[in-house]
């Protein structure tokens, strides 16, 4: 889909994209660097912290993901993620085309999501446990409820900035409240929620983490802490790259998500 | 033959406000009739579109399509905004398709609105670019694609609402001719809501000046040239002075 207004952006952007890329690429470099720095060239020999070296780091890389384990957990995370995702979607759109639709729902709403929201999912979780238990439902729930915000505020925007000639053009076409919705304002909020999606992706990679180090014997959380029993300080390491290597992809795909599906507006 | 649309004692008034916008007003437009409405900014003459369209109640009076009352919007009645209002996530197809399916639309199967989609975007004259979306469309070719949109629908009235004001001249030329073709190919009626004098007297077969408070129409001229007007446009020069001279007097007492 090539749009003239779009276009110009664009060639500016392909014009300097190998160079950004490159830019992009020696930033990650300098991390590299700074990381082989603190760990390694700095530290006397001996030191406990060349046990985090990048060159140990990367040995027990190759083989956790060669392994049987690392997998198993970084599957066990991802489901998690999907499932507090769908939970969130599922929660957080309705109630935030509710939202947007009503100035008076607004009104009632926006000081307790805001309250809300700014709880760090994480302080719920003793709560969450007595609750639901041990296992994966309390941490379905935390990630929903980490999740469900942004979701929530984003469609309700999204709902409060649609165009007023789309619904002027759904009612003269003698439209349904079910036509309206489902084609005029879900497709027209659907940029606002992916927004909220991704946004939502980023809040619950980093929630889920801290969530997997209690009542759970599976996932990267665990993974982490359980590196840490053992003792094996290189695949700690190596689990916290994978942790922060499939965040980026995550992102990524969030992102690419948004420009498939949201409208060239 | 009872008129494609027609007002009897129609009365505008806002929500909220005292006294009518636009009181007393009665039009009659026949089948293949073109009537521009002109008149000043602010006299009510998008209210005045959305009550014949069926959009808004008048607050009194009454507006039949074809002999039957409008209370609502219906599929014998096209509307046309100034702002083509496209939905950007369709492409130039499906825009025109849009709306065909639903459920107060008469029913009709997929390969009808299919065969009447192909029909309306042909006449428009943009079958090259049916599977772009907005985003890829110049002013001109989205004001064509609402106008298919319009026609898919197969209306016998058609209301445009300042339909060209945001085109070039050139385009909006082009547009003008290709509304005169397309009414003149369905037969149905077409109001067009305008501010433009030149543009009333290019199109249309009847001229109604709307003016006063509460506005009513002051005026009516008939022209009576043939299409296209290209080269008749001079013969008009005389009414063109004595509309601008009423449109000018019923600006004046506010």
């Amino acid at each position: 889909m090539s749009t003239p207004s779009a276009a110009a952006p664009r060639r500016r952007r392909a014009a300097g994209g190998l160079g950004y890329a490159l830019l992009g690429a020696a930033g990650l470099g300098a991390v590299l660097a700074l990381w082989w720095i603190a760990t390694e060239a700095l530290p006397r020999d001996g030191s406990f912290a060349r046990m985090f070296a990048p060159g140990p780091t990367f040995a027990a890389l190759g083989e956790l993901v060669g392994g049987r384990d690392l997998p198993l957990h970084v599957m066990v995370s991802l489901k998690r993620i999907a499932v507090g995702l769908a939970l969130a979607l599922a929660i957080g759109v309705p109630l935030g085309l509710a939202v947007g639709a009503s100035a008076r729902l607004e009104a009632a709403t926006t000081p307790a999501f805001q309250l809300l929201r700014m709880i760090s999912p994480l302080s719920w979780m003793p709560i969450a446990v007595m609750t639901f238990g041990v296992g994966d439902a309390p941490i379905y729930f935390l990630l929903t409820f980490a999740a469900v915000w942004p979701i929530v505020l984003n469609t309700a925007a999204g709902v409060r900035q649609l165009d007023r000639r789309w619904l002027l053009l759904a009612e003269s076409l003698a439209a349904t409240k079910a036509e309206t919705l489902g084609r005029i304002v879900l497709p027209g909020v659907m940029a606002h929620v992916l927004t909220g999606l991704r946004l939502a992706i980023g809040i619950s990679w980093i929630v889920l983490v801290p969530c997997e180090m209690l009542g759970v014997s599976a996932g990267l959380g665990y993974f982490i802490l359980d590196t840490r029993d053992r003792l094996a300080y290189p695949e700690l390491m190596a689990t916290v790259l994978v942790i922060g290597v499939l965040g980026f992809l995550l992102d990524g795909a969030a992102r690419w998500a948004h420009r498939r599906w949201a409208p060239a507006v | 033959m009872s008129a494609a649309l027609q007002a009897d004692g129609v009365a505008v008034r806002y929500p909220g406000a005292a006294a009518p916008v636009l009181a007393d007003f009665d039009l009659a437009v026949a089948p293949g009739e073109i009537v521009a409405l002109l008149g000043p900014s602010g006299v009510g003459k998008s209210s005045l579109l959305r009550v014949l369209g069926g959009l808004q109640a008048p607050s009194a009076g009454a507006v039949t399509a074809g002999g039957v009352a409008v209370h609502a919007p219906q599929p014998r009645i096209a509307v046309a905004f100034q702002d083509p209002g496209l939905l950007p996530w369709l492409t130039l197809e499906a825009n025109v398709a849009f709306g065909l399916d639903f459920k107060r639309q008469p029913a009709r199967s997929k390969a009808e609105r299919q065969a009447l989609v192909d029909a309306a975007i042909a006449e428009v004259g943009l079958d090259a670019a049916r599977k772009l979306h907005p985003a890829a469309l110049s002013g001109g070719m989205a004001q064509r694609t609402a106008l298919a949109r319009c026609l898919a629908r197969r209306p016998e009235v058609l209301l445009l609402d300042e339909p060209f004001g945001a085109l070039d001249e050139v385009t909006r030329a082009d547009m003008q001719r290709l509304l005169l073709k397309v009414v003149a190919d369905h037969g149905a009626a077409a109001l067009i809501i305008t501010h433009d004098i030149d543009e009333a007297l290019a199109l249309a077969d009847r001229v109604v000046l709307l003016g006063g408070a509460p506005a009513r129409a002051i005026g009516e001229w008939p022209i009576a040239l043939p299409h296209p007007r290209d080269d008749a446009i001079a013969e008009t020069g005389a009414l063109r002075v004595e509309i601008l001279t009423a449109l000018r007097a019923a600006i004046r007492p506010h």
